[in-house]
This record gives structure tokens, C-alpha cells and sequence, in this order.
């Protein structure tokens, strides 16, 4: 029995009763990374002393006697593309490697105000882009539930820390289908925010019009305690929406009655793995069970996701990723001749392949003579697939489908192969094109391997994704499943 | 027939300050004509008419008080620059 088999609010009622201390969270977590982090190598740094000392001093807060929020005392892991103050931040690449932040991303200041101990920094695939954590230029990380299979990525080193029990929580982001992919691949809960929930100012920008930043954890509650912590409007985000952050534990009443499902075709057909379907019929007689009712809807434009998406967000990549100079941060490279030759060449050295093939696809979309077929159509494209959802929104509540069409592959199986690994991404993709809020939570098992099933709302809507997610848990135990390491 | 030259692909390196090997030019010349081939699948739709979509929020000009605040401080600006002089940034020589 491990500490982390409690839910937050049980830690927080243990904390309070001081059966439980903030040092012993922290110890808990550094236990758990001395005992798997080398099989699962979830962590790129630990900021253990910090850690330490940050737990020392909320356990004299909590002797004193204050009382304390929801999230006080609570370890956390943050995935590397997030900037933190004084914690090296590298997104995983060789062009950051000795990067230490000067301020602190808006999501890390709301998690330093609740009080929660950050554990450190979690693995991914360079600058977010891949599905599998094996772009990193520093290390692969490891599914928990079966090691010779990836994690799913971007963000499989929030993913896997949690599901091995490294951390209970971590925050991960999501531009195609980092949260959900490798939550469903490592069978723990991930949301991905309605864009403009989370302020991404200190998300060191991937594509900036489908970035997001989400939690990743064990069960719904806490998903849902984390994002009520990190939502809201920021002067630093001009994009962050201005809207009220409903409270969101308090609307998971397990009722789900009247409720309207709409199951995408498109989400159950070609390319979707029958163990996947079948996990996804399931999960749908136990909605139906609990008084949901279900219909097929298409989402017609939905296979045409992959392409728009990859053309879009690699444009916007290779405008962001233009800071990448070598001049006021980050790697440069030795022996350039004049500052265009120093360009190149720190560029060329300091990015791995997918990088530098994105930055290729997206500066040619962009270039003059080919703007209009490619970056115009996609953008074009992403109106029809976004009038898509809106138009099954008038009728239903949720839509409902598989997160990714199989489980996890194997390490090396498409790494060598772009578009194979892009259409991974299948299901996820248009939810970040319309901008809705999508969650993944374990549904199944295939081989050992778990399923995810995603739940898709309205826009500004994570409360209803939340309660079909949460009644759905409750009803089911694979959330409960722990991999054996 | 591919849809991307060699030469096509040097260029676009070059706009995006990038240089590959021969071999490297090769490789990404047939995967980025495999992606661009998968992306002409969008080609099937007529977007006539369509308004592009740049983002899906309804937000549009978001203004504030003009009112200065004080920026970060030089020193710690320079701590993560690769090479830095009297408080500026240094690069290679710019003219010839």
C-alpha cells in the first residue's frame, strides 16, 4: 500500500488529522523514484533538495495551525516544456540543455500559491512533438505496464511517473493528443483543457493556437481539484478566456441520467483495433446502465484531422521555434563564421530529427507560392472540422469514443516512420482543431496493455466531461489496476 | 512523381536556418514528400467560400492600460545568454 493510493482529499483529511506530514508525501515520492525510476526513467531532472525543504517548512505551517487548501502539501511532477524559476527546463532537447528559467510559467505561480512541493521535471518528446517519448534527445521513457513499450507521448514522462507511483500528480500539454495518448497508453486520467482554460504563458510554445496545459492523475476528483487550481484569465495570456472557473469537485454527482452520447462513426471504424471498440461498447453499456443513452452521429471531417493538423501546428512550430538562435539562451554552436552561419549551425546540432522535419514541413506551408494550397486549406479545413462538433453539440451533451485506436506500441516500432506515428494521433487531433475540452480515462485491457476512453464536451465545459468521466470511474475498477514493476 | 525537388528542400533548409548533410537532404527530400502527398488528401474538399480558422476562441484585440512596468533585470536576462559582453549580447561579426 503506498501513500499515493489515496485520493488528494484523503491526503489533505491525513495532513489535517497530522497523520500524515508533507515530508512524508516527499519521502513517499523520492522512495517510489529510488525503487522504479530506472526501469521507467519517467524524470529528466529531480529537484530533490527543494523538495525537501519546501516540505520542512509547510510541516511547521501546518504545526502552526493554518488552515490549508485542498492542494497544500501535495507532490507534484511538471512535464519540462513548463518554465520554472531556478529548475533547469530543457523540452527535452540538446538546444536547452543548461536553460534555467528567470521567472516561473502562470501555471507554476498558482501551484507555489496552493502550496503544493514540486518533485521535478518530466520526460517528453522534443519541443512536445511526437507520441511516444523516443524523440527525447535524453532518454526514452518506459511504459509501467509492460517496459519494452513506450509510454505514448508527448507527455509520457507525466504519464508513466504517475502510473508507476512516482507522483500522484503531474501536469502535462496537449497540442494533438499529449495528455490524453500517453494517459490512455499508461491507463491513469488526463484532460486536456478547452483552449483558452489554462493561461500558457511559461509553456514554451509548440503551436500556439492548439497548446494547452492539463492534469495528469490517478482518478477524476483530483484531475478535476488540479484544473480548478491552475484555470483562469492572465494578463500574460491574452488568450486565456475571461470567463468565471466553476467548482468543479462539486458537480461530480455520479448522475448521469437523461444524458445525451453521441459516438462519432468515424471513432469506431477503419484503423481502431476491435479490442478498443469492444472496451469502448462496454464503457457505453455501463453509461447506459447508469440512465445515459447513446446514438451515432458522424463527425464527417474528422479523417481529414491528421493532415490539417500536422500542416497548422508544424507552421506555427517553425515561427516559434525561430527564437532558437543561440543568441540569448540555449545551446550554440562553436567555430560559425558570421551570425547566419551561426544559425544553422546551432540549430542544426542543437534539434533532433522530427524537430527539424516540422520546422521543414511548416516553413514550406508557409513559404510564398504554397501558403494558399497548404496552410490557407488546412486553416480553411479546420473551420468544417470545427463546424463538425458544433453542429453534434446542438443535439448532445458529450461525444464519446477511443482515445487512440490501439493500446501502446512497442519501443522502435515507428520511429522510423512519420506518418504511421502521426495517424496515432487520429482521435485526439480534432478535438485540439475545434478546441474543446477532452479527457481520457482508463476503460480496459488488451495483453495487459490498458485502453483509454475519451470523453469530448462542449466548449468551457470540463464540468460535464468531468462527471461522465467520474460516474463512469465509479462504476468500473480499472482505474483501481496498478502495473506490477 | 514526387512533389518536393532536392533543390526545393535546400531552399526551405535555408529559409529556416537549417543545413543538412547531402545524405540528410536525401532522407527529408522522400519524408517530406510523403507528408505533403498525405496532406493533399485535404485537396478533395471544396473549401469555396470557407472562412479560415486561426484560432477558436471569440476573442479579438484583447487591449490593456498602457502603463509601464518594470522588466526583468539585465543580469539575470544575460545569465542563460552563451556569450555576452558590457551588458549586451554578443554574436559573430554581421558585416563583412
Amino acid at each position: 500500500m503506498s501513500l499515493f493510493d489515496h485520493k488528494m482529499r484523503d491526503l489533505h483529511e491525513l495532513l489535517q488529522k497530522k497523520e500524515v506530514s508533507v515530508s512524508d508525501l516527499v519521502d513517499e515520492s523520492f522512495k517510489r523514484i529510488s525503487e522504479v525510476e530506472g526501469k521507467v526513467q519517467a524524470f529528466l531532472t529531480l529537484d530533490e533538495e527543494n523538495a525537501r525543504n519546501k516540505a520542512k517548512q509547510l510541516d511547521e505551517k501546518l504545526a502552526g495551525g493554518d488552515s490549508t487548501g485542498i492542494l497544500f502539501g501535495m507532490p507534484i511532477g511538471i512535464k519540462d516544456n513548463i518554465v520554472t524559476k531556478g529548475v533547469r527546463t530543457t523540452c527535452a532537447s540538446k538546444i536547452l540543455e543548461n536553460f534555467d528559467p528567470i521567472y516561473d510559467a502562470t501555471v507554476m505561480q498558482k501551484l507555489h500559491n496552493a502550496e503544493t512541493v514540486m518533485i521535478g521535471k518530466l520526460n517528453m518528446d522534443e519541443f512536445a512533438m511526437g507520441g511516444s517519448t523516443e524523440t527525447s534527445h535524453y532518454q526514452r521513457t518506459y511504459n509501467p505496464w509492460n517496459l519494452d513499450y513506450v509510454p505514448g507521448g508527448s507527455s509520457g514522462g507525466s504519464a508513466a511517473a504517475v502510473a508507476a507511483g512516482e507522483v500522484p500528480f503531474t501536469l502535462g500539454s496537449d497540442t494533438g493528443g499529449s495528455i490524453r495518448q500517453p494517459a490512455a497508453y499508461c491507463g491513469v486520467v488526463g484532460l486536456k483543457p478547452t483552449y483558452g482554460r489554462v493561461s500558457r504563458f511559461g509553456l514554451v510554445a509548440f503551436a500556439s493556437s492548439l497548446d494547452q496545459i492539463g492534469p495528469i492523475t490517478r482518478n477524476v476528483e483530483d484531475n478535476a481539484y488540479l484544473l480548478q487550481a491552475i484555470s483562469g484569465v492572465d494578463p500574460y495570456d491574452s488568450t486565456s478566456a475571461n470567463l468565471p472557473v466553476p467548482n468543479y469537485v462539486e458537480q461530480l454527482t455520479g448522475d448521469v441520467k437523461g444524458l445525451r452520447i453521441a459516438v462519432p462513426k468515424e471513432y469506431l471504424g477503419e484503423g481502431v483495433q476491435a479490442s478498443v471498440r469492444n472496451a469502448i461498447l462496454e464503457a457505453l453499456k455501463v453509461l447506459e446502465k447508469l440512465g445515459a443513452t447513446w446514438e451515432e452521429v458522424s463527425l464527417p471531417h474528422s479523417k481529414y484531422g491528421v493532415a490539417t493538423y500536422y500542416l497548422l501546428a508544424s507552421s506555427e512550430a517553425s515561427s516559434n521555434l525561430a527564437r532558437f538562435d543561440g543568441i540569448r539562451y540555449g545551446y550554440r554552436a562553436q567555430g560559425a563564421e558570421n551570425l547566419i552561419d551561426l544559425y544553422k549551425k546551432t540549430r542544426s546540432e542543437g534539434f533532433g530529427d522530427e524537430v527539424k522535419r516540422r520546422i521543414m514541413l511548416g516553413t514550406f506551408a508557409l513559404s510564398s507560392g504554397y501558403y494558399d494550397a497548404y496552410y490557407k486549406k488546412a486553416q480553411q479545413v479546420r473551420t468544417l472540422i470545427k463546424q463538425d462538433f458544433d453542429k453534434v453539440f446542438e443535439k448532445y451533451d458529450v461525444i464519446l469514443g477511443p482515445t487512440a485506436p490501439t493500446p501502446a506500441f512497442k519501443i522502435g516500432a515507428q520511429i522510423d516512420d512519420p506518418l504511421t506515428m502521426y495517424a496515432n494521433d487520429l482521435l485526439t487531433i480534432p478535438v485540439n482543431l475545434a478546441g474543446v475540452p477532452g479527457i481520457s480515462v482508463p476503460c480496459g485491457f488488451d495483453n495487459g496493455l490498458p485502453i483509454g476512453l475519451q470523453i469530448i464536451g462542449k466548449h468551457f465545459d470540463e464540468a460535464t466531461v468531468y462527471r461522465v468521466a467520474h460516474a463512469f470511474e465509479q462504476a468500473t475498477d480499472y482505474h483501481k489496476q496498478k502495473p506490477q514493476l | 512523381m514526387s512533389r518536393i525537388s532536392k533543390e526545393q528542400v535546400k531552399h526551405v533548409a535555408d529559409l529556416a536556418r537549417l543545413s543538412f548533410s547531402e545524405e540528410e537532404i536525401e532522407k527529408f527530400t522522400t519524408q517530406l514528400d510523403a507528408i505533403i502527398g498525405f496532406a493533399e488528401q485535404l485537396n478533395e474538399l471544396d473549401t469555396t467560400n470557407v472562412e479560415p480558422t486561426s484560432h477558436v476562441l471569440d476573442i479579438k484585440n484583447v487591449l490593456r492600460e498602457d502603463v509601464a512596468v518594470p522588466g526583468l533585470p539585465r543580469e539575470e536576462v544575460l545569465k542563460n545568454a552563451p556569450d555576452h559582453k558590457d551588458g549586451l549580447f554578443r554574436v559573430p561579426s554581421i558585416l563583412e
